[in-house]
């Protein structure tokens, strides 16, 4: 069986950097292998600009950045695999893949990077009524047939959920001439990044009906026409708001999940919330060697972040390699944790391991509403550690927050992310 | 006057306050973490500009389309009318990363160019 130091499965950003990364700091035999025909992952497929500026200081479109690393790529000596699928993950670092030159395969990686990235909702996920015609389609799945084959997949479109690749399909369907006749949210707020609302809905008149989810659809074989409602607090249909529209074709964009189902087969834990694996500061999911960036973690919405987690997850995977710490003494710890408490959906890391401290420690997080005027209350044992006051906070922005190594040094059980919303009281 | 404006050059999405005298002249743009933030909320309350991607035809390569994007900004209202002429754009692989494949789109002053590299492929 052959060996390689370090494994990435999936070749997107997050796999991209992880892989760079690992070779730069001295591994050399670095393995990438994606099951689609090219690597890049779904920025091949998402032509819009608005990617790169804060890691470029320039505004790509997504192929673009992937082109940006498979450029850096060419001056490695990485091995790459495409059209190899990987089948099955064990806890040794053995994985199993497919391809059709090699047929079946089993490789070893001393360290492994998961980078699978995420998968869309379907309808058959949040559960629509009414009858099955066809015209139904993940937005996702509409953008890759519209951007890469060149198939419209109709002309009068009607999108339920205000994520950004619906937002984005709005704008992509209506310049090429299509109709699109409204937006659903079921939510009282967009979930799209405000960039997106603007330039996708707003310049093109797109009425969004936020409160809003579908209540029927129609057609035999092919949808004409679908059916919304306001909803109440509960997000239960309000009875009498109803509202039709002619459409043949909808599109759904309710949200992504991490691709886990190899990382479950390792026996990794998830996390319930991100639905990624449970990951240290050092991007270590709960089985050693196993590393995990990009989407697979947790659904990032800015590509500049996951390069950047990438990196990290590839820097941590060369070290564990070259360190070899099946032969280190392990100083048996229990990790800190990090806790999501009020109002914040989850903060990655969620371990700490307080031997391992780095100079400076970011942290990512989600808010689960809207906020102006707010504040981010971080505590360390219990005891106050810091305050940060935001202006704005949104479900759909994903906040960072670095804290310095003296500032954690000392912590003894956990540590946790609050937040103070405006005229609350203690 | 005061408008309120998320800038929308990056995803940051910056939310910015604009003050503005009677006669409309820009007096302070603040909320922004950099330059470009200032720079488009004035554009935008004048004349509001953006950058257009789509697709155009390949030939013998792994996918029918290739993405592309124009080497700059163009009037919002223009969009429909540079999109009908990319349309008519057709392409052989292999194409290069930042290909130009059609100059001063529209009289704009603005090119069309490839977004990646695409190479020749035997499609079976
Ligand atoms: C539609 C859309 C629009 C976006 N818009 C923006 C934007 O405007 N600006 C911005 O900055 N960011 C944007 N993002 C976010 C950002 O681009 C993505 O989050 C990022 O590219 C994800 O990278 P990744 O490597 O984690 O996942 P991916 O790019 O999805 O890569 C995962 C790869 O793993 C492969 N894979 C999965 N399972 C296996 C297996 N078993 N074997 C082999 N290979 C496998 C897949 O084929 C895929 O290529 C957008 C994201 C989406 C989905
Ligand atoms: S002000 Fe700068 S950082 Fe903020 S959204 Fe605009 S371009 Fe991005």
């Amino acid at each position: 069986m052959q060996e390689y130091d370090v494994i990435i499965i999936g070749g997107g950003s997050a796999g991209l950097a992880a892989a760079i990364e690992a070779y730069k700091n001295g591994c050399e035999k670095v393995l990438i292998l994606e099951r689609e025909k090219e690597l890049g992952g779904i920025l091949l497929q998402c032509i819009h600009n608005g990617f790169g500026l804060h890691l470029f200081h320039e505004e790509l479109a997504g192929p673009s950045y992937a082109e940006r690393y498979l450029m850096l790529l060419k001056e490695t000596k990485i091995e790459t695999k495409t059209d190899t699928m990987v089948i099955h993950l064990s806890k040794d670092k053995i994985l199993e893949y497919v391809n059709p030159k090699e047929g079946y395969v089993k490789v070893k990686g001393k360290a492994i990077v998961l980078a699978m990235g995420c998968r869309e909702r379907t309808r058959g996920a949040i559960s629509l009524p009414g009858s099955r015609p066809s015209g139904i389609w993940t937005a996702g799945t509409a953008q890759r047939y519209l951007n890469m084959e060149g198939y419209m997949v109709g002309k009068r479109v009607f999108i339920l959920g205000s994520g950004d690749i619906g937002l984005i399909m709005a704008r992509r369907m209506t310049l090429e001439g299509a109709t699109v006749v409204g937006v659903a949210e079921i939510m009282p707020y967009s979930n799209g990044l405000p960039r997106n609302m603007k330039q996708c809905l707003e310049d093109f008149h797109i009425p969004l009906y936020l409160s809003h989810t579908i209540t029927n659809l129609y057609g035999k074989d092919r949808l004409s026409g679908v059916q919304i409602s306001q909803v109440d607090e509960r997000l239960q249909a309000i009875k009498g708001t109803e509202k039709e529209f002619d459409a043949d074709t909808l599109l759904l964009s309710v949200g992504l999940i991490p691709e886990n189902a190899l990382s479950l087969e390792a026996g990794i834990l998830l996390n319930n919330r991100t639905k990624g694996p449970l990951v240290t500061q050092s991007y270590e999911t709960t089985v050693p060697g196993i590393f995990a960036c990009g989407n697979v973690l947790h659904v990032h919405d800015l590509v500049d972040f996951v390069s950047e987690e990438g990196k990290k997850a590839g820097y941590f995977a060369a070290k564990y390699c070259i360190d070899n710490p099946d032969l280190m003494e392990e100083t048996i710890q229990e990790p800190i944790t990090v806790e999501a408490a009020k109002g914040i959906i989850y903060v990655i890391p969620n371990q700490l391991y307080v031997n391992k401290l780095l100079e400076k420690q970011d942290f990512l997080f989600r808010v689960n509403t809207p906020l102006q005027e707010a504040t981010i209350i971080i505590e360390k044992d219990g005891m106050l550690l810091k305050t940060i006051q935001k202006k704005h906070l949104a479900p759909s922005e994903m906040e960072k927050v670095t804290l310095k190594k003296e500032e954690l040094e000392g912590i003894r059980g956990r540590l946790s992310f609050r937040i103070f919303a405006k005229g609350e009281t203690v | 006057m005061k408008t309120e404006m998320i800038c929308i050059v990056c995803p940051m999405s910056c939310h910015m306050e604009i003050e503005q005298a009677e006669d409309g002249t820009i007096l302070s743009v603040i909320g922004n973490s950099c330059n470009r933030g200032d720079s488009y909320a004035r554009k935008e309350l004048t004349m509001p500009m953006r950058m257009l991607t789509t697709t155009v035809a390949i030939e013998g390569s792994l996918h029918r389309r290739l993405p592309v994007i124009l080497t700059g900004e163009i009037p919002k209202e223009k969009q429909e009318e540079v999109m009908k002429e990319i349309s008519k754009i057709c392409v052989k692989a292999p194409v290069l990363y930042q290909q130009i494949l059609k100059q001063d789109i529209c009289d704009l002053g603005v090119a069309v160019m490839a977004s990646r590299s695409m190479d020749c492929y035997e499609n079976e």
